[in-house]
């Protein structure tokens, strides 16, 4: 995984509570056996007028001129609820986005996007109404996300603080591969499994 | 000290908790489906790691499944590619595989608990997010993403920050006819669709230990649509008795040792929560979802809300965007609501007492002109039970389509999708935009609210006869 420490860039604005996995990514593009390609079917039911894919919607944000190359996603709260699918964060990842920012996500969401490198954000109400204040006022504004400081700077200089697990900041910060840390208490793995009662082993 | 249910499940799996380190817990059972495995076998075998306990793994065929067909030429290409993959990746890393032609095939969350693989005060996930449904049975099972399920496959374990805890209580008793379905449905519609964020959530109550194996899971099913991290029901005589001399739930000394641990499974008295709720059972009426999420549901003898009614501008939002994509009005009576298709099936409700639930309605009557109704049961050995109980015969002689088991128009991956404009009554636990096809509406009910409908043509409420 590759190290998240800080990101600036252009940032797009879904301004809808709830947004859930199944429109991030519909199901009909969940057949695949790889990680990528996803980006491309991101959002479908709502960034495309046709089944193909082959008429994009212009009145949906991420089709429209100003926001391309768009790289942090703000949104409302309970984002990434519904199913655990982990082709969600694979397709805003794909598409380009490393920082999805919402006063408050699902908690299946949150870790999968943290195990891809791909940066979720809580601030508050208020926050990101300032934030999206600011993004649409302004073409070409970008935020910047800082995991060191745990700072998101406004296009206009707010400095917002937001928290996140040192666990998790720490394997971000460095781009660890969680399966190996654990692998390295392969041995108290062991030891537990003989302390396992027969009933439950 | 006294503690939680969850508390207790917690730390008896707690391999490692490091300074700064998320705690390592155990887990003591992986299913496995062929929609998120893929690419973590892949992970598996680009790192040359081993499956670290293949005999912990338990591995069927259900989300991309044909329900008309059991051969793998009725799926698309795509799906047929997915479905073999997981054959093949089970067959390298030695993963028990239920397939398409073995009888004990089914949705992953029936054919765990009718096996006897959920077991009381284990810990069970599964790259879905209703593996919350193993709660039932004082489990802590929750869903996972792809990159965990390849952190338990090489581990055996995964890295979790411990969870707050809500005693969702619900006192007394439910009025003839309201079911399990019901019941979460009205606590979902209480807390909302995320009022359960950051929780494991246990459910007790006398309406809630007064429910059998199959209606707790469809309560802790539908943890997941409240936002919890899961829903968890301490064990009893009636979670011993549904598990007793199922094929792999423990034998001999190991039961009565079960036993003895399956007692000590609940909340200490004076153990503290950090949230409560308080549902009065005998309040519940039927309940059905009037919009595009699980909380924004109604009573049978409630009205189409009004967004002008709305708490703040957020929900007032929500509310306008979920009745322009149902197409209903504020303060339609929700028994005007005609449907044109009904979904008897998924993880929620497709287990034997839910088709007998549905049965009851269809039985000597027809479904109205221009509905076309599917059943689809939950498992291989669902299938066989009804079809013993001659509930297919009812099913098809009332004009429904009998089929084979999978997760069907739940997710419609498969062929059983819902058409733009179209209106289903369904059983199944989301009824998102597009969820069970584009531009189609999913009406969330009980599987007798669901037959109910289909006979006759829209919403009744099935206390009174219709």
């Amino acid at each position: 995984m590759q190290p998240f420490i800080s990101h600036t860039g252009l940032a797009v604005i879904i301004d809808s509570a709830n947004v859930d996995t199944d429109q991030i990514i519909p199901k009909q593009f969940l057949s695949k056996v790889t990680r990528d390609g996803f980006g491309i079917h991101l959002f479908h039911d709502w960034r495309y007028l046709d089944d193909a894919g082959d008429k994009p919607n212009p009145d949906f944000n991420l089709n429209k001129p100003r926001y391309k190359g768009a790289s942090i996603l703000v949104s409302q709260e309970n984002f990434g609820c519904g199913s655990s699918r982990e082709h969600a964060p694979w397709a805003l990842a794909d598409f380009g986005l490393k920082v999805i920012i919402a006063p408050s996500f699902a908690d299946i969401f949150y870790g999968n996007s943290i195990n891809n490198g791909l940066l979720p954000v809580r601030l508050t109400d208020a926050e990101v109404k300032q934030l999206m204040a600011e993004v649409e006022a302004q073409q070409g504004a970008e935020i910047n996300v800082d995991l060191e400081t745990l700072t998101v700077t406004s296009p206009s200089g707010s400095v917002f603080n937001f928290e996140i697990a040192e666990s998790a900041r720490h394997n971000l910060l460095n781009g660890l591969d969680a399966i190996g840390l654990t692998l390295s208490h392969a041995d108290t793995i062991a030891n537990y499994e003989k302390s396992i009662p027969q009933w439950r082993v | 000290m006294a503690k939680t249910l969850y508390e207790k499940v917690w730390d008896s799996h707690v391999v490692v908790a490091a300074e700064g380190e998320a705690p390592i817990i155990y887990v003591d059972r992986h299913l496995v489906h062929e929609v998120t495995s893929p690419q973590a076998f892949s992970g598996l075998k680009v790192a040359g790691r081993k499956l670290r306990a293949p005999e912990k793994t338990f591995a069927t065929m259900d989300h991309n499944t044909s329900t008309t067909s059991a051969s793998l030429e009725a799926l698309s290409p795509m799906a047929r590619t997915q479905v073999e993959t997981l054959e093949r990746n089970c067959k390298e890393f030695g993963v028990r595989l239920y397939d398409i032609h073995h009888k004990n095939q089914g949705i992953v969350h029936v054919m765990g608990p009718e096996l006897g693989i959920t077991l009381p005060g284990t810990v069970i996930v599964c790259g879905d997010s209703h593996t919350a449904t193993h709660g039932a049975f004082g489990a802590l099972a929750f869903g996972i993403g792809t990159s965990e399920v390849e952190h338990v496959m090489a581990t055996q374990t995964l890295r979790q920050l411990k969870a707050k805890t809500m005693k969702i209580e619900v006192r007394g008793h439910v009025a003839p006819g309201i079911t399990a379905k019901d019941i979460v449905l009205a606590i979902i519609g209480k807390i909302g669709m995320d009022g359960g964020t950051g929780y494991v959530v246990e459910f007790c109550g006398e309406a809630i230990e007064a429910l059998s194996m199959e209606g707790r899971m469809t309560v802790c099913n539908m943890a997941i649509e409240m936002g919890a991290k899961a829903g968890m029901i301490a064990p009893d005589a009636t979670t011993a008795e549904y598990l007793e001399g199922r094929e792999f739930a423990p034998k001999g000394e190991g039961w009565s040792q079960a036993i003895a641990a399956w007692e000590q499974l609940k909340t200490d008295e004076g153990a503290v929560f950090d949230a409560a709720v308080v549902l009065d059972a005998k309040e519940i009426a039927p309940q059905l979802t009037w919009g595009t999420n699980p909380g924004q549901v109604v009573a049978i003898d409630q009205l189409v809300p009004n967004p002008l009614d709305a708490r703040n501008a957020t929900v007032r939002s929500s509310i306008e965007k979920a009745l322009e994509y149902v197409d209903l009005t504020a303060g339609t009576l929700m028994t005007d609501v005609s449907i044109n298709k009904v979904f008897i099936g998924s993880c929620t409700n497709s287990r034997i007492e839910d088709l007998r639930a549905a049965a009851v309605h269809a039985k000597g009557r027809k479904v109205a002109a221009g509905v076309k109704a599917i059943v689809v049961p939950g498992s291989g050995l669902v299938k066989e039970q009804a079809e013993a109980e001659g509930l297919d015969k009812i099913f098809l002689e009332a004009g429904f389509e009998w089929r084979l088991p999978g997760c069907s128009m739940c997710l419609a991956m498969n062929d059983d999708k819902l058409e733009a404009g179209d209106r289903c009554a369904s059983t199944s636990n989301r009824n998102f935009e597009g969820r069970q096809g584009r531009g189609s509406r999913t009406h969330l009910v009980s599987p007798a609210m669901a037959a109910a409908a289909a006979v006759a043509g829209h919403f009744v409420d099935i206390r009174k006869p219709y």
